[in-house]
């Protein structure tokens, strides 16, 4: 019998028959935690392992992001534990300079076509954009991933949707990820694996194909996996200096418990309303809400090509009075490219804020909350009430981000 | 050794029309409120207490007693203290619709055995007091020995971390 994405990463990593169901060990490529739960995996590693080593520090990584640097006492004290930990043990940290942990795996290279990789975030399955199996575990699970290098997973189905037809510009990779999260709704792949096929996915860059992949967990899969395409290679290579992957494909008699197909010629600029990430709309049926506050980052669409389109739109122009616009680009490397090519210089001419990589906004990080009756546009991936503070949250892409920020109100990029 | 006869009344949890309620998050698992509580045996009072109709439950329920649950049960944040309040009550099993991906891999790494059983027959549930589950072969039992229903089994890695106290007291193959 066939096997699918998922099953064939897995193959290669487990001595155990794999098939759907079925529970096996599983050797993980990466461990990582952390800024938050990090320092509860500490204290559990310390508390089974005392004065033991992690399987393998090479492979043990620490990324803060949650709140990074600490603007809180608390995160302050549980990123020294890590610290510290790290020194004795010899593992590398990625620090509160460096950006969103997925992020910075995937352009570090140590997330790579068919690699396995377990953290302390629930949406490491973001890591099916360069096809590895990436999954977020509570601290228990992680402190016995640092020890043993591996872990017990179930295999999970797999659901295969097939996207027919093109989109165009304004419609964006979010609309196309939004469109999907509103098909499937928040239990619509959960505990599965899904395989997201088409002629539009195989055209989308390497921003487009995070985007896709960062919202699997909105749709309660395990995790989403695409083809390969050249946008991929490209940031393959550069991140990995190596050119001899094969990305894992699954075979033509995989065998999958669900198959769906969906056309978006005719998709619309999309929008999530509060206050959940399934409340999906057209732009245009929101169309003249007030808008107080505009956040641009996180591991959603914090790329810079998310950021750079949100610059282009308000080049030469102003947010309208009264709107704050946020942005946090999503690693330093984004960063520092964004500032390099004065990106950064046109959008704070614009009238932006701009913060250090991180989470930013989205996990009570920084660059600020919104308070009880702020309306907030996010591109992130989660409007939960409380997530991004007490104002209600919408969920949309960056080119409606920016549209809504130069007029103060929902606005479709349709009308740009 | 652990048991894997779990004996105990069944809990149906139900709303006013005595429907299953489906995705039961965290939150109304194991409130927000209280995350500050480090203390395990401190956390089963407050088991519940976010759930319509069922903040009375740590006062009622008896050690080993089992929950039955709907659908994506434990949805939402990764939070251990939505698995400890219930080993905190002495709860000797959920069988549940579905559940949560990280809930799930939480509550078996903690030696909380859970069960996958899509149809939950609520109403002989209901006119039960006691049932007995048997971890190994999924099956539910009346008191007198029919079968109310069969679950998916335990996985075997399943049975032996909750055999060995939680997955940190286990050495992986
Ligand atoms: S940006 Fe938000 S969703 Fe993404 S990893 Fe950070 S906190 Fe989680």
């Amino acid at each position: 019998m066939g096997r699918t994405i998922i099953e064939k990463i897995f193959a290669a990593h487990s001595e155990d028959e794999v098939a759907p169901g079925k529970v096996i060990w599983l050797e993980l490529d990466v461990r990582s935690a952390r800024d938050f739960a990090g320092a509860n995996v500490v204290k559990r590693f310390r508390a089974a392992y005392p004065g033991e080593r992690v399987a393998d520090p090479k492979k043990t990584f620490f990324t803060f992001d949650c709140n990074a640097p600490a603007n809180t006492i608390a995160y302050a004290q549980n990123q020294q534990v890590c610290r510290v930990f790290a020194r004795e043990q010899g593992i590398k940290v990625y620090d509160v300079d460096s950006g969103i942990g997925s992020h910075v795996l995937m352009e570090e290279g140590l997330a790579f076509p068919g690699a396995t990789v377990v953290g302390t975030d629930s949406h490491l399955n973001i890591l099916g954009a360069v096809g590895a199996f990436g999954q977020g575990m509570g601290d228990v699970d992680i402190a016995f991933a640092f020890r043993y290098g591996k872990t017990w997973f179930e295999v999970p189905h797999t659901t295969r949707i097939v996207v027919r037809g093109r989109y165009e510009y304004p419609v964006t990779p979010k609309d196309l990820t939004l469109f999907l999260v509103g098909k499937l709704g928040s239990r619509g792949a959960l505990g599965r694996a899904v395989e997201i096929y088409g002629e539009q996915v195989e055209a989308l860059d390497m921003a487009g194909r995070i985007t896709l992949c960062s919202m699997a967990t909105e749709m309660g899969a395990i995790g989403a996996f695409l083809p390969p395409s050249e946008g991929l290679w490209a940031f393959v290579e550069e991140a990995t200096g190596r050119h001899d992957f094969s990305y894992p494909t699954a075979d033509p008699d995989a065998e999958y418990i669900q198959e769906l197909e969906f056309d978006v010629s005719d998709l619309k600029p999309l929008i999530v309303a509060p206050p959940r990430p399934d409340n999906v709309h057209e732009v245009s049926e929101l169309e003249g809400e007030r808008v107080d506050t505009v956040f641009v980052g996180s591991c959603t669409n914090g790329r810079y090509e998310d950021i750079r389109l949100v610059a282009e739109i308000l080049k030469g122009r102003k947010v309208a009075k009264g709107v704050i616009l946020k942005v946090a680009p999503a690693t330093r490397r984004v960063w520092g490219r964004l500032l390099k090519e004065r990106w950064l210089e046109v959008l704070h001419d614009a009238g932006a804020v701009i913060t250090h990589p991180s989470c930013a906004g989205c996990a009570q990080g920084q660059i600020g909350m919104t308070g009880e009756g702020e309306v907030q546009l996010s591109t992130g991936n989660r409007n939960f009430p409380g997530k991004q503070g007490k104002g209600p949250t919408y969920l949309c892409s960056p080119a409606t981000a920016a549209a809504s920020a130069l007029f103060g109100k929902i606005t479709s990029p349709e009308r740009l | 050794m652990k048991p894997t006869l779990i004996r105990g009344k069944p809990w149906v949890i139900t709303d006013a029309e005595g429907r299953l309620i489906d995705d039961i998050d965290t939150d109304q698992i194991y409130h927000n409120a209280y995350l500050a509580v480090t203390d395990p045996a401190e956390m089963g009072k407050y088991a519940f207490s976010n759930l319509a109709g069922w903040e009375d439950f740590p006062e009622k329920v008896r050690p080993g007693d089992i929950l039955f649950v709907g659908e994506n049960f434990g949805a939402g944040s990764s939070r251990q203290h939505a698995v400890d309040c219930f080993l905190a009550l002495g709860i000797g099993a959920i069988v549940g619709k579905s559940f949560g991906a990280i809930y799930k891999r939480n509550a078996i790494n903690s030696g909380l055995p859970l069960l996958e059983l899509p149809a939950i027959p609520v109403k002989e549930l209901g006119d039960l007091e006691q049932v007995v589950v048997d971890l190994e072969t999924g099956e539910i039992k009346a008191p007198d020995g029919r079968v109310v229903a069969r679950a998916k089994p335990m996985s075997e890695v399943a049975l032996e971390i909750y055999r060995a106290g939680g997955l940190l007291q286990l050495r992986p193959r």
